[in-house]
């Protein structure tokens, strides 16, 4: 006899699993449309690879698995693809998620069919696994992780324990154990296949000792082989995964860790019965068996379901009273959720549809205030302090929660059971993990922010130094050739030099030699004598032409008048240029020029007169502007200009005073010289 | 030497106390040089605890020159919208100072919304894209930008520069992947008086 071990805490609710074991697994049948959600398990949504009016047939595949924590999804009966849309699914949220929508047509054809039967053993692992995860198998006992990357062992980790979870432990629920009462012989043909994939020491089948007819016919199946069926006593929550392996092993999967980390891997009959489909039959995992259960339903019992069949059929099926049920309970009552709505689909992880009388399942009274009794910490299964959670849960210390490991906590509920003063314990737990998961992500998207914001501000930073730079060296370059220029002294390199010289060496040559009449002479000259040339030849042109008798003769000869005309204005210009050439003076027309001139000439003057006739022509200057300051002094006096204007034109006053008495003094000095 | 400080005790007093002294300075001088920390740790840690949206709600441009003024120059520690009051909550826990309420003036805590474009309206001017602090728009001059939803922080910042404002926030809604179990309503647990004389109390009222 195997020793059985204890683990900490657990409590006893009522079982209520005699209402659905009346009667045998009932078919459910093929309803008219199927609902399969994309995401029946945990990981990356599945893709569909079906279009919309496709005919599918049963077992085909419709959904892919993008990526490894996935699983595929196939048709559960033939029928035509008849939307992929949002839909109503069994979740807590009500919220709706892509579904795969199939209208059956009730032939229920299968594809072809190809599985290596029971030569798996010649298969290598990986493929072996491959085969499992292509089979769309996911945990069936409720949370519904890929089964294929549960059992995809490390080569480094040894398993030393397989554990096969027949316990079920939550009230109501009985799919498992009449999955073990009456197909007994399949379960022990899975259990074989993950033998051989895995190679275990010891293989364990552990159920609750409240189901003797499933632990006599288990026992029966596997007369003769290595096999062990355990029993141990019942109590809430053995069949959670690492309360199973505590009660058959004695070793405690570490906190954060996962049981393979102590040499057990863990699978529920439902998925080992699906894992030997797939390997012997090649069947994909299209149905499972539900338990319909509650005192609102007629026919309570166990039902082979298509994935997908919305839930009202099923109840249908199950008789059930719609007037009698206060609400709908995907799974068990400790650990299910009321689903939103009736035509929500059977997913690969509906255990159990309960549905309730109105007052079998009494609507949770008030909560009140925590007492501190610890009767939560005494039942914990994983041996928490439920109410020092409770206490950081409401203040929203996520710190101090993580400090008390609430992620070790299974939700199993039995701290909200055991509680007097009635409070929803494991719904603020519930909240809190999601709250910290919902902040961790929040904390890696704000790093990634961070990071991308950083990665802009370097870039920046580059492009402007790059800028700077490069108006540095466009400066540097431009002060190298000034200095340059000014060592050169040429300037011939500075081009505004150039032409500055260029325009001055123009007027020097215009302004040089006899002035413009010169080249006017010239050109009038150059005129004459090309006029005349052209004359001449048209005037052989036009005899040639004439001789010849040609068309062109009228229109040679008026060419030739007009030529002739030409030449006459031309001459008659040269000699009235050369006529008046002699006495006409040179008259710049530049402006510019004539300034010059004038000034030259001023300067000229200038040196001539004696530094008395300066000073004085200086003060004259002065006292001229003095006066009219004066004037303009007094009109704005007059007409109350601003105090600016005046104060403004009195300080011209004052100063061109000076400037006068200065200039009177420097008058006398030259007088005296 | 031994003579002079066995006659004189407080010598010997004040001879040890000065070597130690010495000796314990030396080593604590060495420390500082050798185990100086690079940069400011404090706002580093503040840099932490802010949302790195960059939306510059605070009046700085960015989080971290917010952290940093926390830090050195005591910058009041209630002026980033949206980390709302549980951002100002961790910072007051950093940095143990009392919580104070949002600051109303740099704007109010709001739903978190990504950016979007309107495609057809957008003319290419790529105003918005020089805007955006964490460069999650894409697209180039007159061609249609567009914002990578998965690295828009939501700061608002593209839409000021716009000429065509056909840029729209969407709040994020709520899918299956946010959506997680609410705290039960604390209300449940106000009633004061016992479960049994509540269920009295409600009889009586019928």
């Amino acid at each position: 006899m195997r020793k059985i071990f204890d683990f900490h805490g657990g409590i006893h609710p009522p079982e209520n699993k005699h209402q659905s074991l009346q009667g045998s697994i009932r078919d459910a049948g093929i309803p008219p449309e199927l609902v399969l959600p994309l995401s029946q398990h945990i990981g990356t949504p599945a893709s569909p690879v079906v279009a919309v009016g496709e005919r599918v047939l049963a077992g085909q595949l419709i959904a892919e698995a993008p990526g490894f924590v996935s699983v595929p999804l196939h048709a559960p009966t033939s029928g035509t693809v008849a939307a992929i849309e949002d839909r109503l699914i069994a979740h807590p949220s009500g919220l709706p998620a892509p579904c795969i929508v199939i209208a059956t047509d009730g032939l229920d054809e299968w594809v072809e069919q190809r599985a290596p039967g029971t030569g798996y053993r010649e298969l290598a692992p990986g493929d072996l696994l491959a085969l499992i995860r292509n089979a769309g198998i996911a945990g069936m006992g409720g949370a519904g992780f890929p089964t294929a990357v549960k059992l995809a062992t490390r080569p480094d980790s040894k398993v030393q324990t397989l554990i096969i979870n027949g316990t079920e432990c939550e009230p109501y629920i009985t799919a498992d154990d009449i999955l073990m009462r009456e197909r007994p012989g399949r379960i022990i043909e899975g259990v074989n296949i993950l033998r051989h994939l895995l190679s275990p020491s010891e293989t364990l089948i552990g159920v609750e000792d409240n189901k003797p007819q499933a632990i006599a016919a288990l026992r029966a199946a596997a007369a003769g082989s290595s096999i062990e069926i355990v029993t141990f006593p019942t109590k809430y929550p053995s069949g959670g995964e690492k309360q199973l392996i505590e009660i058959l092993t004695g070793r405690q999967v570490p906190s954060g860790g996962l049981p393979l980390d102590v040499g057990v891997i863990c699978q529920n009959v439902g998925s080992v019965v699906a894992i030997q489909d797939a390997v012997l039959f090649g069947r994909p995992l299209v149905s499972r068996i539900t338990t319909v259960t509650g005192e609102a339903v007629d026919k309570p019992g166990n039902y082979e379901v298509l994935l997908g069949t919305p839930m009202s059929y099923l109840l249908t099926q199950a008789g059930y009273q719609p007037d009698r049920a206060q609400r709908l309970i995907m799974g068990g009552p400790m650990m299910g959720f009321t689903v939103p709505d009736a035509n929500v689909p059977i997913v690969k992880t509906s255990n159990c549809l309960l549905a309730p009388g109105l007052t079998e399942l009494s609507a949770p009274t008030p909560a009140q205030a925590c007492i501190r009794c610890g009767m939560c910490a005494q039942v914990c299964p994983a041996s928490l302090l439920p109410q020092q959670m409770f206490w950081f849960a409401q203040g929203k210390e996520y710190e101090k929660l993580e400090q008390q490991n609430l992620f070790d906590c299974i939700e199993c509920g039995a701290c909200s059971w055991a509680c007097p003063s009635n409070i929803p314990l494991v719904q603020y737990y519930r909240a809190s993990k999601a709250e910290i998961l919902q902040l961790r992500r929040e904390h890696t998207r704000a790093e990634q922010s961070r990071l991308r914001f950083e990665a802009r501000q370097e870039r920046m930073e580059r492009e402007e130094a790059a800028r700077t730079a490069k108006r540095a060296a466009r400066k540097q370059a431009a002060e190298q050739r000034a200095q340059a220029a000014a060592a050169g002294g040429a300037g011939d390199e500075d081009p505004i030099q150039a032409a500055i010289d260029r325009a001055k060496a123009k007027k020097a040559a215009q302004q040089a030699g006899t002035g413009g009449t010169t080249s006017e002479r010239e050109k009038l000259e150059k005129t004459v004598l090309t006029t005349r040339a052209r004359l001449e030849t048209a005037t052989a042109k036009l005899q040639q032409a004439q001789a010849e008798g040609s068309d062109l003769a009228d229109a040679l000869q008026l060419g030739v008048d007009k030529t002739r005309a030409k030449l006459e204005t031309a001459e008659q210009a040269l000699q009235a240029l050369l006529e008046s050439d002699s006495p006409a003076p040179v008259t710049p027309a530049d402006p510019a020029a004539a300034a010059i001139a004038r000034a030259q000439a001023a300067r000229d003057a200038g040196a001539t007169s004696s530094p008395a006739d300066k000073a004085r022509s200086q003060l004259e200057g002065l006292e001229q502007r003095l006066e009219k300051t004066r004037d303009r002094l007094a009109a704005s006096r007059n007409n109350g200009d601003e105090d600016k204007i005046v104060e403004a034109l009195e300080s011209t006053v004052v100063r061109l005073e000076e400037k006068v008495s200065a200039a009177r003094e420097d008058l006398k000095a030259a007088g005296d010289t | 030497m031994f003579e002079l400080i066995s006659q004189y005790p407080l010598l010997a007093a004040l001879f040890a106390l000065v070597g130690l002294g010495a000796i314990f300075g030396a080593v604590l001088g060495f420390a500082a040089v050798r185990f100086r920390t690079e940069g400011n740790p404090i706002a580093e840690q503040i840099n932490e605890l802010l949302p790195q949206t960059q939306c510059g709600q605070c009046g700085y441009p960015g989080c971290r020159p917010y952290a940093e003024a926390i830090a050195n120059s005591g910058e009041a520690i209630n002026k980033c919208p949206p980390g709302g009051e549980a951002g100002i909550q961790a910072l007051a826990t950093l940095l143990d100072v009392e919580a104070i309420p949002l600051d109303e003036e740099h704007g109010e805590e709001k739903v978190k919304a990504v950016a979007f474009i309107r495609e057809d309206e957008c003319i290419g001017c790529t105003k918005c894209i020089q805007a955006c602090p964490v460069d999650a728009i894409l697209g180039a001059a007159k061609q249609m930008h567009t914002v990578i939803a998965s690295e828009c922080t939501g700061c608002d910042l593209c839409l000021e520069p716009c000429p065509v404002d056909c840029i729209d926030m969407i709040p994020e809604s709520q899918s299956l992947q946010t959506w997680h179990w609410p705290l039960p309503d604390p209300a449940s647990r106000d009633i004061q008086i016992i479960a049994t004389d509540a269920a009295q109390a409600q009889d009586r009222a019928a």
